[in-house]
C-alpha cells in the first residue's frame, strides 16, 4: 500500500497531552507507530506515568517535557532538547489550551493575557520552533486545535472565541509561508467535545449545547484524535491551509 | 570541508551569490537577494550544516557574514 497511517519513525509532539483531546492524539499517535513527546503542566510524575502508558500499549519510544506553553524561554527549551534528543520532528499537536469564560463586562486584564497568552500566542511560540525543525527534512504537519467557538462565536466566550479564531488566522497565514518547505499546517475545530473543560459547564448549558449538535451526542476525544491521525499521516499529503470542523454536525 | 567554506558555502546556497570574496560583505537587506525568505532559507543551511538550532534572537540579528560568524562562536562553532 502506498499510502498508510502508519508514522513509523516519526516524531511527534503534542502540548497539553496528559488528559482530554491532547492525550487521545498522543495515543492514536503512538498507536501509529509515532515516537511521542508529551507535554503538560501538571506535573513530572504524571507526564511520566503517561510516558510508560503509551511505551507499555504501544511499543514505542516517548519522552515527556514539563513546561506551559505561555512562556517562551520554557518552548524554546522544549526545542533545544527534542533537537538535542531526535535531531527532527515531523508532527506538532498545538493542543494546550485553556478555557475561561466571561460576560464582556466581566472580563478581566489578567483573563485576556493568560487565555491569549496560552491558547494563541503559545500555539504561534511552537508553530515558530516546529517549523524551523521541520524545514531542515523539507516536511512536516502541524496541526493546531482550534474550536467550533473561533467560527461562530459563543456569548461570555469572546476571549477564548478570539484565540481560537487567531489560531485559524495562524493556521491559514502559516499554511501560505510553509507549504514551498512541504511543511502542511491545518486546523481542526472541534465543537462540543466530553473533555474536562466542558463537564465542568453547569448543567442547563450542557444540555443547551447538546440540543444544538444534529447527531444528538457529545463527541470523544478520540474522535477528534482520528482527524489528528488524518492529518499527521500520508493520506493528507496534499491537503494544507484546511480547518476541518469535527463537531457532529453543530455547523450544519 | 573546513568551517569556512561551510559558512561560505550556506550563504552561497541561500542567497545565490556565486562570487565567494561577495560573501564576506554580505548584508541583510543590501545584499541582492538577502530579503526574508532567503534569510529563513539562510538560516535552515547554517543550521543543517553545522549541526545547530540558533535562537530566534539570533535568527534575528544575523545580519551579516561576520554575525553569522560570531554567533556561531557562542555556539562552540569555528567559521
Amino acid at each position: 500500500m502506498a499510502k498508510t497511517l502508519s508514522l513509523q519513525g516519526k516524531i511527534a509532539l503534542v502540548t497539553g497531552s496528559t488528559r482530554g483531546i491532547g492525550w487521545a492524539s498522543a495515543r492514536a499517535l503512538a498507536e501509529a507507530g509515532a515516537t511521542v513527546v508529551l507535554n503538560g503542566t501538571h506535573g513530572a510524575d504524571l507526564l511520566e506515568q503517561r510516558v510508560k502508558t503509551l511505551e507499555a500499549e504501544f511499543g514505542v519510544e516517548c519522552a515527556s517535557f514539563l513546561g506551559s506553553v505561555s512562556e517562551y524561554a520554557t518552548v524554546k527549551k522544549c526545542y533545544a532538547e527534542i533537537f538535542s534528543r531526535f535531531k527532527r520532528l515531523d508532527i506538532l499537536v498545538n493542543n494546550a489550551g485553556i478555557l475561561a469564560d466571561a460576560l464582556l463586562g466581566m472580563i478581566t486584564v489578567e483573563m485576556i493575557d493568560s487565555v491569549l497568552k496560552t491558547n494563541l500566542a503559545g500555539s504561534i511560540y511552537h508553530l515558530q520552533e516546529a517549523s524551523r525543525l521541520m524545514g531542515r527534512n523539507k516536511s512536516g504537519s502541524i496541526i493546531n486545535i482550534s474550536s467550533i467557538i473561533g467560527r461562530v462565536g459563543n456569548e461570555g466566550q469572546a476571549v477564548y472565541g478570539a484565540a481560537k479564531a487567531g489560531v485559524i488566522g495562524l493556521t491559514l497565514s502559516a499554511a501560505k509561508e510553509l507549504a514551498p518547505k512541504n511543511i502542511r499546517v491545518n486546523a481542526i475545530a472541534p465543537g462540543f467535545i466530553e473533555t474536562d473543560m466542558v463537564k465542568a459547564l453547569p448543567k442547563a448549558k450542557y444540555n443547551e449545547r447538546l440540543s444544538s449538535i444534529k447527531m444528538g451526542r457529545v463527541g470523544q476525544p478520540e474522535e477528534i484524535a482520528d482527524a489528528v491521525l488524518f492529518f499527521a499521516s500520508d493520506l493528507s499529503n496534499y491537503v494544507t491551509g484546511q480547518v476541518l470542523g469535527v463537531d457532529g454536525g453543530m455547523l450544519i | 570541508m573546513n568551517e569556512p567554506n561551510k559558512l561560505s558555502n550556506a550563504f552561497m546556497a541561500a542567497l545565490g551569490v556565486q562570487d565567494p570574496t561577495e560573501i564576506e560583505k554580505a548584508e541583510y537587506g543590501v545584499t541582492a537577494g538577502w530579503d526574508s525568505l532567503a534569510h529563513m532559507q539562510l538560516i535552515s543551511e547554517i543550521e543543517s550544516a553545522f549541526d545547530v538550532m540558533l535562537d530566534t534572537d539570533e535568527v534575528i540579528s544575523m545580519s551579516s557574514y561576520q554575525r553569522a560568524k560570531e554567533i556561531l562562536k557562542a555556539h562552540g562553532k569555528d567559521a
